[in-house]
C-alpha cells in the first residue's frame, strides 16, 4: 500500500504550527509556516518513525519537496 | 522489558493532545490555579518531541504571565557542543511535569569557552539560576585515539581543563550550582576488546574523563547529571547515530530528546527542593501476588522459591531502600484493616513491617479519600505523594481526583515494577543529606506523638511531657545544606517565601546587617531535626524580617513563640528597639496571615495584594513561659 500525501499531511500537521497550508507534492519548505533546519529533523524523524524505515544521509540530502519524499518512502516500504 | 525511552511510567499522550494544547494556549492570559493542574495534567503524559515543542510553547507563554500557583521558576543555561535546539525547545514542556516553569537560556552554537569569559554574551548577562554544561565527546578532541597512555593523559587533562575553565567562569554569575553531564562513551571499539585497558582508546578517555567530571561534583557544589550512565541504561548503539551528528551535529538521536528532557527537567525541579516525600502503596497484587481477603495468608505469593514470589519481594525492598533515603511510606489499600495488616505482622517473607508505614489506610472508601488524608496526616502537599498501584482503574481514579499525585503506570509483570518506579525518578534528590536518611523516623515518631495527644485533653500539660529542647544557632556551614533545603521547599509556614540559592545563604553566615536562626527540636520520641530559618534585616535600630519559615511537623509546639523571644533578646542586646514583620501571600501560606498577630505584633500596612506589614516593640515585649528548654548555645 503505497502511502499518499494525505499521510503526510498529517505528520505536517504534529511537526509544524501551520495547519492552514494546501499540501501537495510540489510543496517545499518555504511554503510551510515554523519549517526549519530543526523542526526539517523532527519532521523527518517522525516520518520515520510511522513508517518504521530509516533514511540514508544522502537520501535526506536529495530531498526537495514532498514529492521527493513520497518517492523515498514508498521505495523503501514492501509493494 | 520497559521502554525506558518511550518514558514508559507516564500514560500514552491523549488523541485530543493538540486541541487541548491549543485550548491551553488560548486561555493562559486568564490562568488561574485550576488551569495550572490542566496545564501540569497534559504534560504528564509520555510526549514526544513535537508534542514536547508544542507544549513547551504554551509553558513559555506561561511563564510571561507573572502570578504563581503551582509552578516554580527556574532559569537555566545551556551550553555544550553541537546543536542544542533540540534539547531546549524540549525542556520548557518537560519542566510542567515537574512543577517548575523554565526557562532555557541557549548558548550559542560553537566557541563555548569564549562565551563563558565573555561578560556581555548571552549566558553571562541573562541572571540564571543554573549553567547545564553538555558537551560530546567529538567536541572535546576525544575522538582520536591517543598514541600511549602518557599522550592520553595529557590529551584528558586538557578536556578536562576546558570545561572547567568554561564552569569557573560560568559560576560566578549563576545564583545556583552548576549542572556538569558525564560524557557519553563512544560506540566503536578502538582496539576491539581491549578498549577499557588500553588508556589511549577514545573509550578509555571518556571514561577517565568522566571519573573527574563526577569528583569535581563531590568536591564542588555543582551537581551532576549523569548522562553516560542514562545513554548505557538505554543503548549506547542507538544513542549516538552518526547520520544526525554528521548532518545537524545532534548530540543524541532525537528520540532520547524526550527521556534526556526529562532528567534535566528534574534535576531542576530537585534543585528546587520539588521532589516527591511519599510513597503510598497499595498492597493486594502490588506487594503481594493475589488477595489477602480472598486467598488468606497462605494463598498470597511472597517470597523466594517462586519468580513472581521473588518479584513481590523486589518491590518491598525497593520501598524499603527509599526509606532508608527519607521517603516516608503509606498504604492506600481497599481491605478491612485487620485483614491488611496480617501479612506485615503474620507472613513470614514479608520484608516491610507495619513499622516502616508511617500511614495505614485500609477501609473500604475511595483511594482519592484515603490518599487526601494520608497527605492531611502527614502534613505535606498532594504534589508530594507517588502512588503505586497495579490496578489501572485506582489509578486513573486517583488521577482524576488528585492530578498532583505522581502515579505511574506499570507494566503487566511484577518483575519490573521496581525498575519502573526508579526511572520515574521521582525521589531523586541533588545530594542525599543525614537529614533525608532520618526523615521517615521523624514522621514515625510524629505519628506516636499524634496518639499521645489524643489520649491527653490537657494540651500544655501534653506539651512539657514532650520533654522538648529547642536549639537555636546563627546560620552555619554545617547547616547550610539544610537551612537552603527549608527555604526553597517550605511552602505553609512560610511569611515571604523568599527563595535563597545555597552561595547565598553561605553569604549570610557572614554578613554584618543579617541576623540569622537555624532551629532545632528534639523530644522524647526523637530529633526533628532542623525544623525552622529565621533572617532578619538588621538596620540600625529596626530589624526587619526577611525569611521566617517553619516545618508543618511542629506545628503547635509554641516552637514560633520561642523563636521570637530569641530574636527579641538579640535585638535587645544589639541596640534596636523594633521589629518589623512582613507577610507575602501566596497559594500556601494562608495559615500564617495572622501569625505576627498571635504573637503580639501590631498591623501598620495592608496593601491591596493581601501583603501585610507588623511592628513590635522590643522593649515592651516580655518573654512568656515556655514548655520546653531553650538551648542558645554559646553565640546568640
Amino acid at each position: 500500500m503505497a502511502v499518499k500525501i494525505t499521510q503526510l499531511a498529517e505528520i505536517v500537521g504534529e511537526v509544524f504550527d501551520d495547519e492552514t497550508v494546501e499540501l501537495t507534492e510540489a510543496t517545499t519548505a518555504k511554503d510551510v509556516e515554523g519549517w526549519d533546519s530543526l523542526s526539517h529533523i523532527r519532521f523527518i524523524v517522525t516520518v520515520e518513525q510511522r513508517f518504521k524505515i530509516k533514511f540514508t544521509s544522502r537520501e535526506v540530502e536529495n530531498l526537495r519537496n514532498l514529492g521527493d519524499l513520497l518517492k523515498a518512502i514508498n521505495a523503501k516500504l514492501p509493494s | 522489558m520497559v521502554s525506558l525511552v518511550e518514558l514508559a511510567w507516564l500514560r500514552r499522550a491523549p488523541e485530543d493532545f493538540r486541541d487541548r494544547c491549543r485550548a491551553l494556549a488560548e486561555r493562559v492570559k486568564t490562568s488561574d490555579a485550576a488551569y495550572d493542574v490542566a496545564l501540569f495534567d497534559l504534560s504528564n503524559h509520555a510526549l514526544d518531541i513535537n508534542q514536547l515543542g508544542r507544549i513547551g510553547k504554551v509553558a513559555e507563554a506561561r511563564r510571561l504571565q507573572p502570578h504563581d500557583t503551582l509552578f516554580g521558576r527556574f532559569r537555566l543555561g545551556l551550553l555544550g557542543s553541537g546543536t542544542l535546539t533540540l534539547i531546549a525547545s524540549a525542556i520548557p514542556g518537560s519542566g510542567l511535569r515537574h512543577l517548575t516553569l523554565i526557562d532555557v537560556v541557549e548558548g550559542e552554537y560553537g566557541h563555548s569557552l569564549e562565551q563563558a569569559l565573555d561578560p556581555q554574551s548571552r549566558l553571562r548577562s541573562a541572571s540564571l539560576d543554573s549553567v547545564l554544561l553538555a558537551f560530546d565527546y567529538r567536541d572535546l578532541h576525544l575522538d582520536v585515539a591517543a598514541a600511549n597512555a602518557h599522550e592520553a593523559k595529557a590529551k584528558v587533562e586538557k578536556a578536562y581543563a576546558y570545561l572547567q575553565a568554561i564552569g569557573e567562569s560560568l559560576r560566578p554569575g549563576v545564583s545556583g550550582p552548576l549542572l556538569l553531564q558525564t560524557v557519553a562513551p563512544p560506540v566503536e571499539p578502538h582496539y576491539g576488546g581491549l578498549d577499557a585497558a588500553e588508556a589511549g582508546s577514545p573509550y578509555a578517555m571518556v571514561q577517565a574523563l568522566n571519573a573527574k567530571i563526577v569528583r569535581w561534583t563531590a568536591e564542588s557544589d555543582s551537581v551532576l547529571v549523569d548522562v553516560a550512565r542514562l545513554a548505557s541504561v538505554v543503548g549506547l548503539n542507538d544513542w549516538h547515530d552518526p547520520r544526525h551528528w554528521h548532518s545537524a551535529k545532534l548530540p543524541m538521536a532525537p528520540q532520547f530528546v524526550p527521556l534526556y528532557a526529562d532528567l534535566i527537567a528534574r534535576t531542576v525541579a530537585a534543585l528546587r527542593g520539588r521532589m516527591r516525600k511519599c510513597l503510598v502503596l497499595d498492597l493486594d497484587n502490588t506487594l503481594w501476588g493475589g488477595v489477602i481477603g480472598d486467598d488468606g495468608l497462605e494463598g498470597i505469593v511472597l517470597g523466594q522459591g517462586s519468580a513472581e514470589g521473588e518479584a513481590y519481594l523486589s518491590v518491598q525492598r525497593a520501598a524499603l531502600e527509599y526509606r532508608s533515603r527519607g521517603v516516608v511510606l503509606a498504604v492506600s489499600s481497599k481491605n478491612d484493616e485487620a485483614v491488611a495488616q496480617k501479612p506485615f505482622r503474620e507472613h513470614p517473607d514479608m520484608l516491610l513491617k507495619e513499622d516502616h508505614i508511617t500511614v495505614f489506610q485500609a477501609n473500604w472508601q475511595d483511594k482519592a479519600s484515603n490518599i487526601r488524608l494520608i497527605a492531611e496526616r502527614l502534613n505535606i502537599g498532594i504534589d508530594s505523594l507517588v502512588f503505586l498501584d497495579d490496578n489501572s482503574f485506582e489509578r486513573e481514579l486517583v488521577r482524576r481526583e488528585l492530578p498532583l499525585v505522581a502515579v505511574p503506570e506499570l507494566p503487566d509483570d511484577p518483575a519490573l515494577y521496581a525498575r519502573t518506579l526508579a526511572w520515574a525518578g521521582y525521589f531523586d534528590a541533588v545530594a542525599i543529606s543525614e537529614e533525608d536518611r532520618k526523615r521517615a523516623d521523624f514522621y514515625q515518631a510524629n505519628a506516636a506523638r499524634s496518639a499521645t495527644l489524643t489520649a491527653s485533653t490537657d494540651l500544655q500539660g501534653y506539651l512539657r511531657s514532650l520533654e522538648m529542647v529547642c536549639a537555636i544557632r546563627p546560620f552555619d556551614a554545617v547547616g547550610r545544606a539544610r537551612i537552603t533545603q527549608l527555604i526553597n521547599k517550605s511552602n505553609q509556614f512560610n511569611l515571604t517565601t523568599r527563595r535563597y540559592t545555597e552561595s547565598e545563604v553561605a553569604a549570610m553566615e557572614s554578613a554584618p546587617d543579617k541576623f540569622t536562626m537555624q532551629v532545632r527540636l528534639a523530644d522524647k520520641f526523637g530529633d526533628n531535626g532542623m525544623i525552622s530559618v529565621i533572617v532578619f534585616d538588621k538596620a540600625g535600630e529596626v530589624w526587619t524580617n526577611d525569611v521566617w519559615l517553619m516545618s508543618c511537623r511542629v506545628l503547635g509546639r509554641r516552637v514560633e513563640e520561642a523563636a521570637l523571644a530569641h530574636i527579641c533578646a538579640a535585638a535587645r542586646a544589639q541596640g534596636a528597639r523594633k521589629l518589623v514583620g512582613v507577610y507575602l501571600p501566596t497559594a500556601k501560606n494562608r495559615m500564617v496571615a495572622d501569625l505576627y498577630g498571635r504573637l503580639g505584633f501590631a498591623k501598620i500596612e495592608s496593601r491591596p495584594d493581601g501583603g501585610t506589614l507588623w511592628e513590635l516593640d522590643v522593649d515592651a515585649y516580655h518573654t512568656p513561659d515556655f514548655p520546653m528548654t531553650i538551648d542558645a548555645g554559646a553565640a546568640g
